[in-house]
């Protein structure tokens, strides 16, 4: 049942427990992210170190369970990687949304490939993509800008 | 015509969705449309179609008089005091933004106040706030109270000797009060302030007599009154037209057109420029005889019953808020499932065949004050049944089940 196939457990999980929420301590960037069709709002923090790893990543926001599981599973994810296989996981999420294309990125373990694709039953439900990748278009732009 | 079987109307109901029969909650959004008008749009491109008010050819003769003909049939069903009162849009909003700008420019200056409501969608309010950014004037506020409503009271106490024009709804998209026009547009008139009155929401379901009621401009979305989409009227007293200047320029609106001057067409052709929606206006016909054949009234009770129906059986849900208990309401109900995002209500509702509408709606200001991000919305018409609400609950008790609440 496609239904069941967006509304995973571990969404539900997500959405109802998101990880990382809040505002994190000594955050060097951070971006907005709103949807102004449904209202949904996203707010991402992190740090970036001088080794240019995402030492820790938070966000704020209200929404759907897609919209608040997806920043959730992309905090747990994102977290420890270096800016550019983070741009890389970036990259590979929203084709996997768009494209139907398998997650590629080698820096993940199998736990945490099986955790992001529970996102892609979105694309059975294209009203419903935006509120999947809207904290992945922020962090894109929280990496792009320097705060 | 039998309200009973009204459903075999409209074609859209002969397919299923996602395996399940329609069930259509959303023409607070936007109407289904009845065969007869679908009808009409094709019989007229195959048979009549020619652009309208400008050639002598018998087609062009033709398309003018289908044309015109929907102008005074609109004026009877709202009961304007003569056809010239009925300008033809691209939509309700369309409506408010020519009233906004060819009022504005000519009457609304700095420090200038417009009094609107909390209720507003936003077609009522950001025309308005243009005349803000542009000439310095200001809006007021009119608050909902508790109960979703605006009463007399929080208008009157808002009016000022700056107030230039009161806008409102006759009919909230969002709460489904019914606002108490006919006493707005009376205070109005005794302070000489011209209102105009949203009645996207309203002139699909409320008897309107504009003689009656009195008010200076009302602003129809044909979309959602089982007619053609692209298609809004406004509704203007004759006074207005022949003050107001012109909203868009192009062919059609012009009297004389010289290098060094121009002057303008008289009553609703100076706020018609270019071709309008020709096929869309004669289909448009058909939806009032489609309305006139049931009878206005017979509809609002209808959808009452139902409605009715509908807010007992999902008072019984602990789980459920409805937003707003106004004393008169029209048939749309806003609620909240505690635990589940309205859009995830909508997708999990549209696996059974029912489509509700999740979001705010166009009313940020109202969801707001009612510190609710988004709301789910199930609005009616002519076309529902008491069946309807009942695929409703199952399927809200469906989202429960997945979201374990």
């Amino acid at each position: 049942m496609e239904l069941r196939e967006l509304y995973q457990e571990i969404i539900l999980d997500h959405g109802k427990n998101p990880r990382n929420h809040g505002k994190c301590e000594q955050f060097n960037r951070d971006a907005n992210g709103h949807n102004p069709l449904c209202g949904d709002k996203v707010h991402i923090y992190l740090k970036l170190n001088t080794e240019h790893e995402v030492e820790n990543i938070s966000f704020e926001g209200e929404g759907c369970a897609i919209s608040l599981a997806s920043a959730s599973i992309l905090t747990e994810i994102i977290k420890g990687k270096s800016f550019n296989v983070a741009k890389k996981i970036i990259n590979d999420f929203l084709n996997m949304i768009k494209n139907k294309v398998q997650i590629t990125v080698n820096s993940l373990n199998e736990d945490q490939k099986t955790t992001i694709m529970s996102l892609s039953g979105v694309k059975q439900f294209p009203m419903r993509v935006k509120c999947a990748t809207m904290a992945w278009h922020t962090l894109a732009s929280a990496l792009g800008e320097k705060k | 015509m039998n309200i009973k079987n009204i459903k075999s109307e409209f074609p859209i109901f002969k397919q299923k969705i996602n395996g399940k029969p329609l069930v259509y909650l959303d023409s607070a959004n936007s109407s289904q449309k009845p065969k007869s008008v679908i009808d009409r749009m094709s019989s007229f491109y195959e048979t009549e179609y020619s652009n309208v008010g400008r050639s002598v050819h018998s087609l062009a003769v033709k398309s003018t008089n289908r044309y015109e003909e929907t102008r005074s049939k609109v004026a009877k069903f709202i009961n304007a005091k003569s056809e010239e009162e009925i300008i033809f849009t691209k939509g309700a909003t369309d409506s408010i933004n020519l009233v906004a700008s060819s009022f504005g420019e000519k009457f609304i200056n700095k420090g200038d106040e417009i009094l609107t409501t909390e209720l507003e969608h936003h077609s009522n309010y950001v025309p308005w706030n243009f005349l803000r950014e542009k000439k310095g004037a200001n809006i007021k506020f009119a608050p909902v109270n508790l109960n979703g409503e605006i009463d007399i009271d929080s208008i009157n106490r808002l009016i000022t000797d700056k107030t230039k024009i009161i806008a409102i709804t006759h009919l909230s998209n969002v709460t489904g009060a019914i606002l108490p026009l006919k006493k707005i547009v009376d205070l109005a008139k005794e302070k000489k302030i011209p209102v105009l009155v949203d009645g996207t929401q309203g002139a699909p379901h409320l008897k309107i007599d504009m003689q009656e009621l009195g008010c200076d401009f009302y602003a129809i979305s044909c979309h959602k009154m089982y007619g053609p989409n692209g298609l809004g009227i406004l509704y203007a007293k004759k006074k207005w037209l022949d003050i107001l200047p012109p909203y868009q320029g192009g062919g059609g609106m012009i009297n004389e057109v010289k290098k060094d001057f121009i002057t303008y067409a008289d009553g609703p052709a100076k706020f018609e420029a270019g071709t309008g929606q020709t096929a869309e206006v004669v289909g448009f016909k058909e939806s009032i005889n489609f309305i006139e054949k049931i009878g206005i009234k017979n509809i609002l009770n209808h959808e009452n019953n139902i409605m009715e129906y509908g807010l007992e059986k999902l008072r019984k849900y602990n789980s459920i808020n409805i937003i707003g208990n106004p004393k008169e309401r029209g048939s749309v109900i806003c609620f909240t499932i505690k635990g589940i995002h309205p859009h995830d209500i909508a997708t999990i509702l549209d696996e059974d065949g029912v489509a509700i509408r999740a979001g705010h709606h166009c009313c940020q200001i109202l969801h707001e004050k009612l510190g609710l991000p988004a709301t789910a919305r199930a609005s009616l018409g002519v076309y529902n049944t008491k069946e309807d609400i009942d695929i409703l609950c199952n399927a809200i008790d469906n989202c429960k089940k997945i979201f374990n609440i």
